[in-house]
């Protein structure tokens, strides 16, 4: 386990339109959550490559969350499908790695569940802080 | 093909952290944040104010570009979706490319979410600033695209609402097309007697709106139709309708076939003559109508309707409408396609099935309806004439309680959390209609509190307190009936006395909740609008934007945006109509150039990025002889679904490329102190 002090390091890439609305919505409505995550905005999570996932684990992120748009939603109809086929995929190359898949998450939350935005970001921190500091940072040592 | 290989400049980024009064100050420290801005690579200058988006704010922006000869813009402040649009204007001002600025969200996202961490929040908004930074370092000119604007609305929905829009639209010179799906114009309030807290006649002041409507030569009316398919974008939406078969032609249709003289003339000839007899759903399966039918007779367009769903194509009307020639019994549905600028959306609600709430017993218990059936019942023009009777006997009723927030500001799970923000009115004006159409007859209301807010609401209530209602404040527990009067019993708290009621009525009415209607799921997917938590369409900014929506272009009026009277519908529906004449009048509209690019050198030509993208907007063309993918601009609306899978990399997403991406990433994990 984690040593005391650690704190991880989780990178979330969330979409305009729902996800980083839906993050907006829980500050005006002064949702409380721990503040281990930050944020990369990106129009859709379409454009989420996995290589920017792999980019952000071997950096040493401990943790990465995609979200967007629920399903049937997607501002451009269909991003969320094709990068939910995506992440499905690159856990099973994560788990191969050694990584456990548990470190990558993909959440819908919509622009208006300010709630759900708090709810999951409490969750996925309490999720990584659980698995401990990424393997990958142990290998470089 | 805009040039995808960057100048290589030295970037100079001016960094500008906002305190937003306390709003940011308050858990994020300023000054430290700006201090370590300065030791970031390429940062040339930092600064903070009180209110970066205040003139001087701007301003400061604007000064430090020229003084400090500046390739980048961050300011730390609030969320993009706020002032993004505000900076990039302050950015242009100072001299720069307006798309070479990046926002770190400090606020949303950073000190209102971590109030009572002050430290975790500072650190927090040090590494947005590192990452923004490394965004702004890699940042290009960039130039939005103009595209024309059709010169055409819709109105989708053709309540009263929809009817404003439309009108305004269709007076400010715009051809309008006002879809409604039912037979007839008019929505909701056709049903209604009388309008709180004038009490006008509600059809006196609809009708010649309705009218004015059909009359107008800017509007295209089409009722009976529904929305199919939308694709496009703002300025240049096609939309495809389907008419729905009717059974009837219009004289115009008539004409157009040659029938001289023919087409529906709204004589109900046909009516006289049809076997079927079915529940008439615009009087709430109070009264009986045809298969072929109008709703009620304002209807318009007057043309009547086949209910092809009960129609048994004995052809009695046919022969009925003799010359006119004006029916069809083989009539298909059409499709049609029209091309807009921009849209309205109208379409209004639907009343929530209160007997979901089984302790009121609505549809158990005969003499327990809901105030929409009251409005039919009390209407001159409605099933009964215009006299309240007990549905079980038809008594008149002596003693009628009216349960208001029936469904409403109910947090139980069955009914809505949301006040439907206008039964509290009208049933304050039913019960001045029970005293002044029925001597010696009393309205009990039971209440939780009276919602009077609006202009002249509080003096009708006052003015329903001196006629003599009763009024007693508790929710209604529940309501039984005694099996032999029918008459019922409301169990209920008295919280004012602290006592309990059980009043013995000859009748219940219940303020039934109002909730959006099924379709405004499909409708909202169709124009790619979004919904709030409690289903009702999403307005851009519930403060500043209260018409618009996330959908550029789209716009909302009326109940489907929540609950609101019809003053409030009519504001809104000017307001949406307003803001969709806006495109059309400036003519052309700047669409934001998130666009995609090949580059051309890494591109492979396999084609695996094409049904990748949902507008069709990539397709593989020969080139210097070799196969390259290539990008019509015009249908990409830059989500980057291509960008993320091209295997090659071959894809530089404008404005969210991936060595931009890459940097936000790395500055994250890398750039801090390790
Ligand atoms: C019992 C009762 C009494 C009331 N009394 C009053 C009063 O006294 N004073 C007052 O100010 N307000 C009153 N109201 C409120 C009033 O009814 C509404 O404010 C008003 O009707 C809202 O108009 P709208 O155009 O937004 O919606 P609606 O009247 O519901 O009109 C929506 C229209 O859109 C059409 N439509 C829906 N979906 C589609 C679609 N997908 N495609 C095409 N068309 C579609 C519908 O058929 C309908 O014609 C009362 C309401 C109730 C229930
Ligand atoms: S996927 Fe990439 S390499 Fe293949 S055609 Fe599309 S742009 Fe070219
Ligand atoms: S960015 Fe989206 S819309 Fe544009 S070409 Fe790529 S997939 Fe199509
Ligand atoms: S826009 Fe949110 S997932 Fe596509």
């Amino acid at each position: 386990m984690a040593e005391e002090n650690w704190k991880p390091k989780i990178i979330a890439i969330i979409c305009n339109w729902c996800s980083y609305a839906g993050a907006d919505l829980a500050g005006g409505a002064r949702i409380q959550y721990p503040p281990d995550v930050r944020a990369i905005r990106v129009m859709c999570t379409g454009r989420v490559d996995p290589l920017f996932i792999l980019k952000a684990f071997q950096d040493g992120a401990d943790g990465v969350l995609v979200s967007g748009c629920h399903f049937g939603d997607c501002h451009y109809l269909e991003g969320n499908y094709k990068c939910a086929k995506r992440m499905f995929l690159l856990k099973s190359v994560l788990k191969n790695l050694g990584i456990d898949d548990k470190r990558l998450r993909m959440t819908f939350v919509s622009a208006s569940e300010g709630a759900k935005w708090g709810t999951v970001m409490t969750d996925v921190i309490k999720t990584v802080k659980d698995l401990g500091p990424s393997p990958i940072k142990e290998f470089a040592k | 093909m805009a040039e995808v290989n960057k100048k290589e400049e030295q970037p100079r980024i001016g960094v500008f952290v906002c305190h937003c009064g306390t709003n940011i100050a308050g858990s994020v420290n300023i000054q430290d944040v700006m201090d370590y801005a300065k030791t970031l690579p390429n940062v040339a200058v930092s600064d903070e104010y009180q209110y970066m988006c205040s003139t001087p704010g701007q301003g400061k922006i604007a000064d430090a570009i020229k003084e400090h000869n500046l390739t980048g813009i961050v300011v730390a402040a609030c969320s993009p979706r706020l002032h993004e649009p505000t900076f990039r204007n302050a950015t242009k001002a100072g001299g720069l490319n307006p798309f070479r600025f990046e926002m770190a969200n400090i606020r949303e996202q950073n000190s209102w979410v971590h109030m009572h961490q002050p430290e975790e929040a500072t650190e927090k908004a040090k590494d947005a600033v590192r990452i923004a930074v490394a965004k702004a370092s890699k940042l290009e000119d960039l130039y939005p695209k103009s595209v024309p604007v059709e010169k055409t609305a819709m109105v989708v929905g053709g309540g009263v609402g929809g009817m404003q829009a439309a009108l305004d639209l269709a007076d400010a010179g715009i051809k309008t097309y006002l879809v409604e799906k039912t037979p007839t114009i008019g929505g909701r309030m056709s049903q209604l007697d009388k309008t709180f807290p004038t009490l006008d006649c509600s059809q006196c002041i609809l009708t010649p709106k309705m009218v004015d409507v059909f009359r107008n030569e800017n509007i295209e009316l089409l009722t009976y139709t529904e929305v199919e398919e939308v694709a496009g974008y703002i300025g240049n939406f096609d939309v495809t309708l389907r008419k729905k078969a009717r059974g009837v032609i219009t004289p115009d249709e008539a004409e157009a076939k040659g029938i001289v003289g023919g087409g529906c003339t709204g004589c109900g000839d046909c009516v006289a003559v049809c076997p079927v007899i079915k529940p008439n759903p615009f009087e709430l399966g109070m009264a009986p109508r045809k298969a072929i039918y109008v709703y009620h007779p304002q209807v318009v367009p007057l043309i009547y309707t086949v209910d092809f769903d009960s129609c048994v194509k004995c052809g009695l009307c046919v022969e009925a409408c003799g010359d006119k020639k004006a029916i069809d019994l083989e009539m298909e549905d059409e499709l049609m396609t029209v091309k807009v600028g921009t849209v309205v959306l109208a379409t209004g609600y639907e009343i929530f099935p209160i007997e979901k709430k089984f302790e009121w017993g609505y549809k158990n218990f005969d003499n327990v309806i809901t105030s929409l059936e009251f409005e039919r019942l009390i209407c001159a023009s409605g099933p009964t004439g215009g006299k309240l009777i007990r549905p079980s006997d038809g008594d008149k009723p002596k003693k009628v309680a009216f349960v208001l927030c029936a469904g409403s500001r109910d947090t139980t799970g069955i009914g809505k959390p949301y006040c439907s923000r206008f039964c509290c009115m009208y049933s304050l004006k039913h019960a001045h209609q029970i005293i002044e159409k029925m001597p010696g007859a009393i309205p009990y209301i039971f209440y939780m509190d009276i919602r009077s807010f609006g202009k002249m609401y509080e003096e009708f209530y006052y003015r329903i307190q001196d006629e003599g209602a009763k009024f007693i404040r508790g929710r209604v527990a529940n309501i039984t009936e005694d099996p032999e009067t029918k008459n019922l019993y409301v169990h209920a708290e008295d919280t004012l006395l602290g006592r309990p009621v059980d009043l013995e009525v000859d009748m219940v009415v219940l303020a039934a909740a109002i909730q959006p209607t099924a379709e405004t799921e499909k409708t909202r997917r169709l124009f790619g609008v979004s919904c709030s938590q409690d289903g009702w369409l999403l307005e851009a900014h519930p403060k500043l934007n209260p018409c618009g929506t996330t959908t550029a272009g789209v716009y909302l009026a009326g109940v489907c945006q929540g609950p609101k009277d019809i003053p409030d519908t009519v504001a809104q529906a000017e307001g949406a109509a307003s803001a969709a004449s806006i495109p059309i009048h400036k003519g052309e509209v700047e669409l934001e150039p998130y666009f995609a690019q090949c580059i051309e050198e890494k591109c492979a030509g396999c084609g695996l990025c094409v049904p990748q993208c949902p507008y069709s907007a990539l397709a593989l063309v020969e080139k210097d002889g070799r196969t390259v993918m290539q990008v019509t601009e015009a249908k990409c609306k830059g989500c980057g679904t291509c960008g993320g899978f091209c295997p090659g990399g071959a894809i530089w997403m404008q404005h969210f490329a991936t060595p931009q991406i890459v940097a936000q990433i790395d500055a994250f994990l890398l750039g801090g102190e390790q």
